[in-house]
């Protein structure tokens, strides 16, 4: 097990360090282009181009360059914007991550003890209205675009209804601290948290369903029943147990892509500076360290949230546990 | 012209062993044995039975005797020619003559295309035939393994297992093979349809001058059909000899038990056969005992066992025994 | 008697049509008796056993007839109490030991499991009373094997969790469906003495669902062979084996290659393969396939008789 989980370590590692050499290699050894010149934005004076070239070392070999590169952002942490002046970028992005967080992990939970329960009630009274109900909802929720809804959320809590009791609680956009304010936090970040777990709440649902109803067929389900075991105890036990192995390795992607940026349209909507919006607005101004420092944070990200999802389904799954 | 008194199929010392997992993998690369030094002779006609557990890697060998496999060590010779090493290319006309029969009738058959389309493949790829004596050689072919002339138009599904395994024959002696290999081709049958395949082999050795080997769980079947057999146990052959004799007195310990497991219909209930029990389960060929192979289950194992492996040795002419003390009568 | 089944018939609604799996099939069963019911596939011996489990879970199956269990109609038990028969008294071994098992939860997990599904008792209870169960189906290391996932054991060993599990509340009927069709004959062998010494021990009525006669032969006290949904023959072994009736018994029989003695040049096949339920033949289901076939064969289904020794077919009636 220990093993296991140094080996992990070692390939995380190696992704993160084949990212990062790729992404340096897209970025400031395409040739025919000055990384300079790229690095300091558009209409950059002489004098700062200099600077960034010598800060960079873009006048020594290109090793060294990406290790100055991986100096600033991982050691020193003093890689600046040069789009906005002077700006600090492994700062900006540490200060996004909690935004960012917040979102997706309030999100997730909602999401994924949502899903549960409509997976298996819909399972269980599969064919039912109940069922064509919930599957039916759930086909809405994934058929709305995040930002239309969230847009829509934005009107009817912010200025249609707002004043009515029932949404008069709802904060002006943007973030707060969870350690300055916990309640202003929760608050700011319910209507996010709903609008963006919809869509998953929608495709987990009916992912689910679908693995409960496969394994409710298989030959262990009929040896539960001939146990005498009660339906409940069936489905609880045997059969959702059995399909939640689908359910963990789709929740990994989903929540790795989303931590890494992906959530990018719902902290546009609701004006949360996370990741997301960042990757966002440097990829407008092409500020490269931005994007160099989000996109090595994104990477890392996914690769964590993948080595986490293989721990899960270890514990689910003791078959992949010998093999 | 061929030489009658030249054994159609040699393996000299076969082995072939499988790779599994990556340095990566928690136990890193290992290796699985599944044929271990397998000397076999085929004559011209007979038919060689392949017995044993599942595992013990009958089908292995046979993918290997067909060349579907590459063998890891050892030599196969096809009447008298190495072709252990020979490349796709070189292999073209020996396959023809090499034939494979498989479990599983309905796997092995596209169910997209008629049978009748799916029996003149072969003819198509390796003859010069025009279309039109390939359909003659088809219909002869449906009539040689007992399907009716518009069968033909049929697809796979559209038949019962029987017919599906009989379009697999006839498939495989499309080009008029010497040898064929059938991988439990009866053992996916009903019970009532599997004496009509064995009649049919039966006949089509006869008519065609076939040469098989047979590999099949059912022991009774291989009685039956086989002139020789060749009893596997962890890869490895642990007794050859002619059929009846084999299953009349058997040498080797393995041997003894696995006969004495088939279960037969007793007429009368004292007629009760003493049965050997085997305790344990089949070793792992990643990593086979030292010794005899059998010694962790032999009931008559001694210290020599665990330590020195038996060579199959030649008892009497055509009973090859590998077994320290093996029940001589 | 323990167990009697009347006229039980089992459809099936297809987009095909009507598929008849069971078409009136009667038996009984005494305590501590061994059924043995032999068939090919698709004969109905599987659905008919599942139809006395109450498992049959198929919506558009159609379930008619009696079936009597120590004086109590199973046939339309409310779910609850068949739920307590089941796995207590009733219980049931399936054919393919590879899928039976959850492939998530530990072999002493899964027995507990049953054990606490209808006794009241501790988990520590239940998992002593596991290892003894274990030790009973000849695991060499019990309190290990406990420990271990259902993909950690051969099929073999899996096969005897299997029948540990089943055998955990003392049921009082055993129903067996191809415990042994999966696995190896020197496996297969010391499973059937396994059957043996449980019966004599437990004392457990047991149905035992096979396609291969020589099984039947061997461990059946009572044997019922069916065709197509029906039974076409039913009596003790020995009258069964030493005296079979109906053309299709003996055909099987003599379709089977000798292990010992001379070898047939040719075996006595049976031509044609089993009918399709939904395009079942006039008459008697076997007529096409029967080698003594004559006219009153197609003019009515033959019933079986009472008595000890039956068979459904007209010759032998007549
Ligand atoms: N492609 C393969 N890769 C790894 N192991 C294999 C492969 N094919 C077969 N084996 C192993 O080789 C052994 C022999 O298998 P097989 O020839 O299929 O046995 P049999 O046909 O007698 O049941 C088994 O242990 C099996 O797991
Ligand atoms: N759920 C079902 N729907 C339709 N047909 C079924 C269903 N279950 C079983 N059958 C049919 O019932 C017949 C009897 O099946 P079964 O009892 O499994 O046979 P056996 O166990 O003797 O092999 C088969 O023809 C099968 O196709
Ligand atoms: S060599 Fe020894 S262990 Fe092997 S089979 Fe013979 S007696 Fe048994
Ligand atoms: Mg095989
Ligand atoms: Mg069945």
């Amino acid at each position: 097990m220990i093993y296991a989980i140094l080996r992990r370590f070692g390939q995380m590692l190696f992704v993160m360090f084949g990212i990062s050499v790729i992404v340096f290699l897209i970025f400031f050894a395409t040739p025919g282009s000055d990384p300079a010149a790229r690095i300091a934005g558009r209409n950059a004076s002489p004098e700062v181009l200099e600077a960034v070239r010598h800060n960079f070392g873009f006048d020594r070999p290109l090793y060294v360059q990406y290790g100055l590169m991986m100096k600033k952002i991982f050691v020193t942490g003093d890689l600046t914007s040069f789009v906005n002046r002077g700006w600090k970028v492994v700062p900006a992005v540490l200060d996004s991550i909690p935004v960012t967080l917040s979102l997706v992990f309030g999100a997730a939970v909602l999401w994924v003890v949502v899903s549960i329960i409509i997976g298996i009630v819909a399972a269980a009274t599969r064919d039912s209205w109940v069922d064509k109900l919930l599957m039916a909802l759930g086909l809405l929720g994934i058929s709305m675009p995040v930002y239309w809804l969230g847009e829509v959320m934005n009107l009817i809590t912010q200025s249609r209804y707002h004043d009515t009791w029932l949404f008069s609680w709802v904060p002006p956009l943007g973030y707060k601290n969870f350690s300055d304010d916990p309640k202003g936090w929760f608050l700011a970040l319910v209507i996010p948290w709903v609008t963006l777990a919809i869509l998953y709440i929608g495709i987990y649902g009916r992912v689910l369903r679908a693995a409960i109803i496969e394994s409710m067929q298989e030959d262990y389900i009929r040896t539960a029943r001939a146990k005498g075991l009660s339906e409940t105890r069936i489905l609880l036990r045997h059969a959702l147990r059995t399909s939640l192995i689908a359910f963990v390795t789709l929740f990994g992607l989903d929540f790795g892509a989303l931590v890494g940026g992906s959530a990018l349209l719902t902290e546009v909507v609701f004006g949360l500076q996370g990741i997301g919006k960042l990757t966002y607005d440097a990829l407008q101004s092409l500020d490269l360290p931005m994007i160099m420092a989000t996109v090595m944070y994104a990477s890392m990200f996914v690769v964590v949230a993948n080595a986490i999802v293989d721990f899960v389904y270890i514990l689910l799954d003791p078959r992949v546990r010998t093999s | 012209m061929i030489e009658k008194d030249r054994p159609i199929l040699e393996t000299r010392e076969l082995s072939k062993r499988f790779s599994i997992g990556t340095r990566f993998s928690s136990q890193g690369r290992r290796t699985v044995h599944a044929v271990d030094n397998v000397s076999l002779t085929v004559q011209h006609g007979e038919t060689v039975g392949l017995v044993g557990e599942s595992g013990c890697g009958k089908s292995t060998l046979a993918r290997c005797l067909v060349r579907l496999y590459d063998i890891t060590d050892g030599q196969l010779l096809f009447e008298g020619d190495d072709i252990t090493a020979k490349s796709l290319a070189e292999l073209r006309p020996f396959r023809r003559r090499l034939q494979m029969v498989f479990q599983d009738p309905s796997a092995s058959l596209n169910p997209r295309r008629r049978v009748g389309d799916l029996v003149a493949e072969p003819l198509r790829i390796h003859t010069k035939l025009s279309s039109r004596e390939i359909t003659k050689r088809v219909a002869e072919l449906f009539d040689l393994v007992g399907l009716l002339p518009d069968h033909v138009m049929r697809y796979p599904h559209e038949f019962s297992g029987g017919q599906r395994q009989r379009v697999g024959i006839a498939r495989a002696i499309a080009l008029n093979p010497d040898l064929v290999v059938l991988d439990e081709p009866v053992s996916a049958l009903d019970v009532s349809v599997q004496a009509q395949i064995v009649n049919l082999l039966a006949d089509l050795q006869e008519k065609l001058k076939l040469t098989y080997i047979f590999i099949a769980h059912d022991l009774s079947v291989v009685r039956q059909v086989s002139t020789r057999i060749a009893v596997m146990y962890l890869g490895s052959i642990v007794e050859e000899g002619p059929a009846e004799e084999l299953f009349a007195t058997p040498a080797h310990p393995y041997s003894q038990a696995l006969i004495s497991a088939v279960p037969v219909v007793e007429t009368t209930p004292s007629g009760q056969r003493r049965r050997i029990i085997l305790t344990g389960d089949v070793p792992s060929p990643l990593n086979p005992p030292s010794g005899c192979r059998f010694h962790p289950r032999c009931p008559i194992a001694v210290d020599k066992c665990r330590v020195e492996r038996p060579a199959l040795t030649e008892h009497r002419s055509g009973r090859r025994i590998a077994c320290h003390f093996p029940t001589l009568k | 008697m323990m167990l009697s089944v009347r006229d039980l018939r089992v459809s099936f609604r297809t987009h095909e049509g009507l598929v008849r799996a069971i078409d009136g099939v009667s038996f009984d069963l005494k305590e501590g008796e061994i059924l043995g019911v032999v068939g090919e596939s698709g004969s109905g011996k599987t659905v008919s056993l599942l139809a006395v489990m109450g498992l049959i879970t198929d919506p558009n199956a159609v379930i008619e007839g009696s079936i009597r269990y120590r004086e109590r109609e199973l046939v339309g038990l409310p779910a609850r109490e068949l739920r307590r028969l089941r796995g207590s008294e009733i219980a049931m071994i399936f054919q393919d030991p590879m899928t039976a098992l959850t492939p998530v939860y530990t072999i002493g997990w899964q027995i507990a499991e049953q054990i606490r599904a209808h006794k009241r008792i501790s988990k520590s209870q239940a998992l002593e009373r596991v290892e003894e169960l274990l030790a009973e189906v000849n695991f060499p290391n019990p309190r290990e094997a406990m420990s271990r996932y259902p993909h950690q054991l051969s099929g073999g060993m899996r096969q005897r969790a299997v029948i540990a599990m089943a055998l955990s509340c003392n049921p009082a009927l055993l129903v067996a469906d191809e415990p042994t069709t999966a696995l190896d004959v020197t496996v297969q062998a010391g499973i059937l003495d396994l059957v043996r010494k449980l019966r004599a021990t437990h004392n457990s009525a047991v149905v035992f669902i096979t396609h291969d006669m020589g099984v039947v032969s061997e461990l059946a006290d009572r044997v019922m062979v069916m065709y197509a949904g029906r039974v076409v023959e039913r009596g003790s072994r020995t009258e069964l084996f030493s005296d079979p009736q109906h053309p299709y018994t003996r055909a099987l029989l003599g379709s089977i290659p000798p292990l010992t003695g001379e070898k047939p040049h040719r075996l006595p096949a049976i031509p044609g393969s089993p009918p399709s339920l939904l395009r079942l033949p006039e008459g008697c289901a076997f007529g096409p396939r029967c080698p003594v076939n004559y006219e009153p064969c197609r003019a009515g289904k033959p019933v079986l008789g009472d008595g000890n020794h039956a068979a459904a077919c007209f010759r032998v009636q007549a």
